[in-house]
């Protein structure tokens, strides 16, 4: 008979607690957006934020709240995505570009490209808090991989020293071209085809001293391009992509080598 | 009065921290040290977790339980108490304070089951302290949580930029460290007792 009272005291604690649970969940409910849930699984949670809020559950929450009616915004989730929450919210969406990433430096790991031997932590943006960091180059790649570390795809490699996109396995969210502490890496539309693999933005002697590839602003591309797409701005050439017909005469007369033809969305370099 | 509360909250924090002397809790110690963000307010979860569930556990404790000598029910009636409790929390903060059940809500879950919020609770009875000891040892404890919670944050951040041999990568290395910063919480045990029994005489 000793047995029951221990038996009734608990059973007592967990029917309160029961109770209480009850009473407060029926209570204190929470209104919830049963769309917001619904999107989050059209949604691939990747988490990347290239939507521009805080992971999936953000943009989900958002689209269901009406603060967001732009169904197109997920970059990994692509045309997919964007035609399922359409769907869901009844809304005429956009079909979205897929886009792709690049690395804007075409640099290599050679030793006279070093002003000095870096041995701190191994990450560019630690190298890049000492004198701009260890290549000659100021707006170099510095080839410790900050951008691999954080791709959600494991897209990035490094080889030479610097870093390399497999525009095949790019999502284009971006999380990279955030991460860099140069700033060099590009989010583009698939479609393009040329590209300026060089981001330094010094005059040409000094290019010259750093770097054999380096944009050295001699203005040929400029001269060669037939619908002008191409300017020189602070020493560096930029294609405007609202003009460029991917001719490739500008990669033809580029004397150093620094504007290169790829074709994203099968990855084939075209040299 | 007030010499040994601060005794017992110094305790808590520094002497017996849970984490690095007790090795209760190692499982969310490990698990959400990663950054430090997510290492403090998991810390302040925590903290906050401690403090509800000793103001529910000990009134049961010395008036329920004792008076009917039911005192070795004390684990499961504890672990019972403490799960509804922190399921109850988090309905009554999701409702009220949304902006707190954002940035802590996803750790009450994990909090349910944590050894250290038992263990807290337990030794208070054990140490045989009032309502209001118990509750400055619980504040003391968590803290004690929270501040190995921050520290152990910043450690990790320095060895994931480390090369640390293939063998030991990931979570070894992670444990190395947590024994050394333990060692270091050695050195408090005779420097904070002596240090108050100067101050307070």
């Amino acid at each position: 008979m000793e047995i029951i009272i221990p038996v009734i005291v608990l059973l007592a604690i967990g029917l309160l607690a029961a109770l209480l649970l009850t009473v407060a969940s029926a209570k204190f409910a929470v209104p919830e957006d049963e769309r917001a849930a619904e999107i989050r699984e059209c949604l691939p949670g990747a988490n990347c934020g290239s939507c521009g809020f805080s992971g999936c559950d953000g943009y989900a929450k958002a689209l269901s709240e009406g603060k967001c009616n732009k169904t197109n915004l997920c970059t990994p989730g692509g045309a997919d995505a964007a035609a399922k929450i359409s769907q869901i919210l009844g809304i005429e969406g956009e079909a979205p570009v897929p886009r792709v990433a690049y690395v804007a430096c075409g640099g290599s790991c050679s030793p006279e490209e070093r002003k000095y031997r870096y041995e701190g932590t191994a990450s560019c943006r630690g190298a890049n808090m000492l004198y701009n960091g260890d290549k000659k180059c100021t707006y170099a790649c510095l080839g410790y991989g900050d951008c691999a570390r954080v791709c959600p795809r494991g897209a990035i490699t490094l080889s030479d020293g610097t870093a390399h996109i497999d525009p095949t396995a790019c999502i284009g969210c971006g999380v990279c071209a955030a991460e860099c502490p140069n700033g060099i890496i590009h989010v583009v539309p698939v479609t393009v085809r040329i590209s300026v693999r060089c981001s330094n933005r010094d005059k040409g002697a000094a290019v010259r001293r750093a770097c054999t590839h380096g944009c050295i602003a001699c203005g040929k591309c400029v001269r060669t391009c037939e619908r002008g797409a191409i300017k020189l701005i602070d020493n560096l050439a930029v294609i405007d992509y609202s003009l460029c017909t991917a001719c490739g005469k500008c990669r033809e007369v580029c004397p150093v080598g620094a504007i290169e033809e790829e074709n994203f969305s099968c990855g084939m370099k075209i040299s | 009065m007030l010499k040994s509360l601060i005794l017992i909250l110094m305790g808590g924090v520094l002497i017996n921290n849970y984490v690095l002397q007790r090795f209760l809790g190692i499982c969310p110690f490990l698990g959400v040290s990663k950054k430090l963000k997510q290492a403090s307010g998991m810390g302040v979860a925590v903290t906050f977790v401690m403090l509800c569930a000793t103001a529910a556990t000990w009134p049961v404790q010395t008036y329920i339980l004792e008076p009917n000598g039911l005192g070795y029910l004390q684990t499961i009636a504890f672990i019972l108490i403490i799960a509804a409790l922190v399921q109850f929390v988090e309905i009554v903060m999701k409702k009220f304070i949304p902006a707190l059940h954002r940035s802590l809500g996803i750790y009450l879950p994990l909090i349910t089951t944590n050894c250290a919020v038992l263990g807290v609770t337990i030794n208070n009875i054990t140490d045989g302290y009032g309502f209001l000891e118990s509750m400055v040892s619980s504040l003391g404890v968590g803290i004690g949580f929270l501040l190995a919670m921050v520290l152990f944050a910043g450690v990790r951040s320095r060895i994931e930029n480390c090369p640390a041999p293939k063998s030991f990568q990931g979570l070894p290395v992670t444990l190395v460290a947590a024994s050394i910063v333990s060692l270091a919480f050695f050195g408090f045990t005779g420097i904070v007792t002596n240090v108050i029994e100067k101050i307070f005489g």
